[in-house]
């Protein structure tokens, strides 16, 4: 495993002084010195949960959201009563939305969201969450990103997307984002040098990563030559760049840091979140993201930086984006990815752990869930419930959401930093 | 540099003719504005008549100030190429057997970043590029960048091709041979490239001057045919429908009278025999087979060109019941318009002013020539647009008719 020199100073000055610290050195800033104790009510997340992915299903969307409940009752312990508030991020319902879903699921709650939101429901179902119960709208929500995949679906779907998409993507062949993304990959190398060798040392990083995550649907090694010389989509796009259409579903919990206590879960802390949308509209092409309007509040709330970080999870559905995503939070500056890239492993126990269940690429885009993978998958590696391979010494993670190209660009971004309880 | 189209080989009569397929076609209604525009070769955009803003893709609203008061505004296209790609997979059937299909990312100096197909003419990333529309395949409107200047063989880019109408390597049929729009049509479409053009003609014992010169070129085939006559249609149609790849209706009988200048009906029947129900005729014959040879190749059934006139869109009083049977004419191919699209054969409408013959003969200057209203059909092909006005007097008419139609009938009335 290579290891950039930088990282390597990092891991050996986190391992000389791990448990040491004073508890406070992270204080969280924002609401005045000792906010946390100060607040009455303090919400936070546990209870990770995945419905395994397949590439096709003949289950609906609801038959998903169902069964990611299931198993949130189940390793809660909770009674379906129990949950008192409803998100549910999903394209597939149609032409139910949540609130349909309440009956569908025998479930009566008195908080209730509905976010078609794409790559983004999964932050922001989290941020609405916390406020719902910090505010005791709600005791315990169910939080469920899920959507079902049958054959021909996605082509269908596309039309339906948006008026924009309709009206202007769709009429160029471009079915879906690959054309925008290819666009954006092009002009990113050639304006800032990066190639393709670095684009595909992430994606063959992820697939390392996926290797020890079950529910990835990618489960054999990629290599750097066959992820060059994979089948073209939209130059310079080609297969594995992309990623693969499937159905499933990924959940959580949010509740009280007392009830979570009380049920005896492991939870995680949310330092702070942040979302934006249609961001920099007058860019003429989407080279950031609105975390750049938000990083720093972001940071600044959660009382870290983003060398405290000891992994990411991106919104990676094409490469192109991971970089953008870690260049726009402060892990680099803007132009300087490809020379991150070089510098760095990406995998789960190298330098700079990224997407260490695989990220989409590796384990499947299941429309809205795919929101929601790289939180659940922070939330498994800070409270020690793994299903992939842990990052050693974990304590801080950053989950980025992005989604919704309705004509030329993704118009959300999203973040949220997570801690592991008390770091 | 761009490969100059080579003459298709003859086809293969064991294989199957492919069917044709369109682009996606579904757009919003405020949408159908840059389709609109196009119809008439036109690349606009909505312009907010409060602030000013340039906006893409289109809306009900400003999205700068949120008037509802947008014009749709003729613009240069000039922008810059941001960045382009190759499609070589699409979820869309249409894209799905025409790949690889290049695409470009534009911004465009009035201020929106645009989706557009890529003329291969276009120099790499970053150049400058002029962004036009053109009606696809589904009959709508859709963006194309093209270089700045001229390169050669520009006609033959394969995504424009599949945009346009260009008669070369192509079949014609001019249905009146006759008449000397007829035989300048025949004679501009021979200059455009086509292969082949079959030239009706009705009553064989009246010779018309200029008709032997015609006849005596090598493109040209004669082929009996009279509009007024059901089988003469049907007879002909089996011989060639299924060859034809661009119909050109010229056949028309123009008498001038309105009303009262005239007892009876006779004459006004024969107008419609020809000018409505001719074209009905045509149409039950020949479309289904053009229709169905909408994708067949490099010189595919592509255009219907109906020959109407200005008097189509508001009634001209001397010339009362000819006006009224090319508004006949005119509200039917709009059916047609409507019945060939599934095969992507564009239905092309032109609409000249008075034309320089002998049933105009007492009208003023400007009048159209037979050779000018054939060009105009000629460019009309290669742009691939759907309506043509040719001359001064029809742009006037054009204008006076868009400012205010009931004007325009007291202006025609006086």
């Amino acid at each position: 495993m290579v290891k950039g020199g930088k990282a390597r100073r990092k891991t050996a000055a986190r391992k000389t002084a791990p448990r040491k610290m004073p508890p406070r050195r992270y204080p969280r800033r924002g609401s005045g010195v000792g906010a946390r104790s100060s607040k009455p009510r303090e919400a936070v997340v546990t209870v990770p949960v995945t419905v395994p992915y397949v590439r096709y299903s003949l289950r609906s969307a609801h038959w998903f959201v169902a069964r990611a409940l299931a198993q949130l009752l189940k390793q809660s312990g909770l009674d379906k009563s129990d949950i008192d508030g409803l998100s549910v991020g999903s394209f597939t319902l149609s032409p139910d939305t949540a609130i349909g879903l309440t009956q569908h699921l025998g479930v009566t709650v008195r908080w209730l969201d509905h976010l078609p939101l794409g790559g983004a429901c999964g932050i922001v179902a989290l941020r609405r969450a916390l406020r719902a119960v910090e505010a005791a709208d709600a005791e315990v929500v169910a939080c469920i990103g899920a959507d079902t995949n049958h054959v021909d679906s996605f082509r269908q779907s596309l039309g339906s997307f948006s008026v924009f998409a309709r009206d202007a993507v769709l009429p160029y062949g471009a079915g879906g984002p690959n054309a925008s993304f290819a666009f954006l990959t092009s002009y990113y190398m050639r304006t800032f040098g990066a190639t393709r060798e670095d684009f595909g040392k992430i994606c063959v990083a992820q697939r390392e990563n996926a290797l020890g995550y079950p529910h990835a649907l990618f489960k054999k090694k990629l290599t750097l030559e066959e992820y060059l010389h994979a089948r073209p989509i939209a130059d310079p796009i080609r297969l594995f760049d992309c990623v693969m259409p499937c159905a499933g579903a990924e959940g959580f919990l949010v509740m009280t840091r007392e009830r979570a206590r009380a049920l005896g879960l492991p939870f995680a802390e949310v330092r702070s979140t942040c979302e934006r949308h249609n961001a920099f509209p007058d860019d003429p092409i989407q080279i950031r993201g609105g975390w750049v309007l938000d990083r720093d509040q972001l940071y600044g709330k959660a009382g870290v930086e983003p060398k405290d970080i000891d992994f990411v999870e991106t919104y990676d559905d094409y490469p192109v984006m991971s970089i953008i995503q870690i260049e726009d939070l402060g892990f680099c500056a803007k132009g300087e990815g490809a020379e991150f890239i070089r510098r760095h492993s990406f995998t789960t126990e190298g330098s700079f752990p990224l997407n260490t269940s695989g990220g989409q690429l590796s384990v499947g885009q299941a429309g809205c869930a795919a929101g929601f993978l790289g939180l659940v998958e922070s939330i498994r590696q800070l409270t020690d419930r793994n299903l992939a391979r842990a990052v050693p010494d974990a304590r801080f993670g950053l989950a980025v959401g992005f989604g919704m190209i309705t004509y030329d660009r993704g118009l959300c971004s999203g973040a949220a930093v997570l801690g592991r309880a008390d770091a | 540099m761009i490969r100059p189209l080579a003459r298709p080989r003859r086809k293969n009569p064991a294989l199957r003719t492919r069917q044709p397929l369109l682009p996606p076609g579904a757009r919003s209604r405020a949408a159908l504005g840059l389709t609109a525009a196009a119809a008439l070769g036109r690349f606009e955009l909505q312009v907010c008549e409060e602030c000013g803003a340039v906006q893409y893709p289109p809306r009900e609203i400003c999205h700068c100030c949120l008037s509802g008061a947008l014009r749709w505004r003729e613009q240069s296209g000039l922008g810059e190429l941001l960045s382009t790609t190759v499609l070589h997979h699409s979820h869309d059937p249409f894209f799905r057997e025409r790949v690889p299909w290049r695409l470009g990312l534009v911004r465009l100096d009035a201020g929106p970043t645009v989706v557009a197909h890529l003329h291969s003419g276009c120099r790499p990333v970053p150049s400058r590029v002029r962004v036009g529309v053109r009606l696809d395949k589904s009959g709508q409107g859709v963006l194309l960048a093209f270089p700045l200047d001229e390169v050669p063989n520009m006609a033959d880019d394969p995504e424009l091709r599949e945009m346009t109408c260009d008669p070369r390597f192509r079949k014609a049929l001019v249905t009146d041979g006759k008449t000397g729009v007829g035989q300048a049509l025949v004679r501009a479409l021979i200059g455009a490239g086509a292969d082949l053009v079959w030239v009706g003609y009705a009553e064989p014992w009246k010779r018309q001057p200029g008709f032997a010169e015609l006849e005596a070129l090598p493109q040209v085939a004669l082929v009996p045919l009279d509009l007024t006559d059901s089988r003469s249609v049907k007879e002909t149609a089996a011989e060639i429908a299924g060859r034809v790849d661009i119909l050109v209706n010229t056949a028309e009988v123009h008498r001038a009278h309105g009303i009262a200048s005239r007892s009876g009906v006779e004459s006004a029947r024969a107008e419609m025999d020809v000018n409505y129900f001719g074209l009905l005729r045509l149409a039950q014959e020949f479309a289904p087979a053009m229709r169905a040879r909408g994708a067949d190749g490099a010189s595919s059934a592509t255009a219907w060109v109906n020959v109407l006139s200005i008097y189509a869109l508001a009634n001209y009083p001397p010339h009362g019941t000819f006006s009224a049977s090319k508004a006949a004419a005119l509200s039917l191919s709009q059916c047609l318009r409507a019945e060939m699209r599934p095969g992507g054969i564009r239905v092309i409408n032109v609409f000249p002013g008075p034309i320089d013959d002998e049933w105009s003969q007492t009208l003023p200057p400007p009048k159209l020539s037979a050779a000018a209203l054939a060009k105009s059909v000629i460019r009309a092909l290669e742009d691939g647009v759907e309506d043509v006005y040719p001359g001064e007097v029809a742009e006037e008419w054009l204008a006076r008719l868009r400012e205010s139609p009931k004007t325009l009938e007291r202006e025609l009335s006086l």
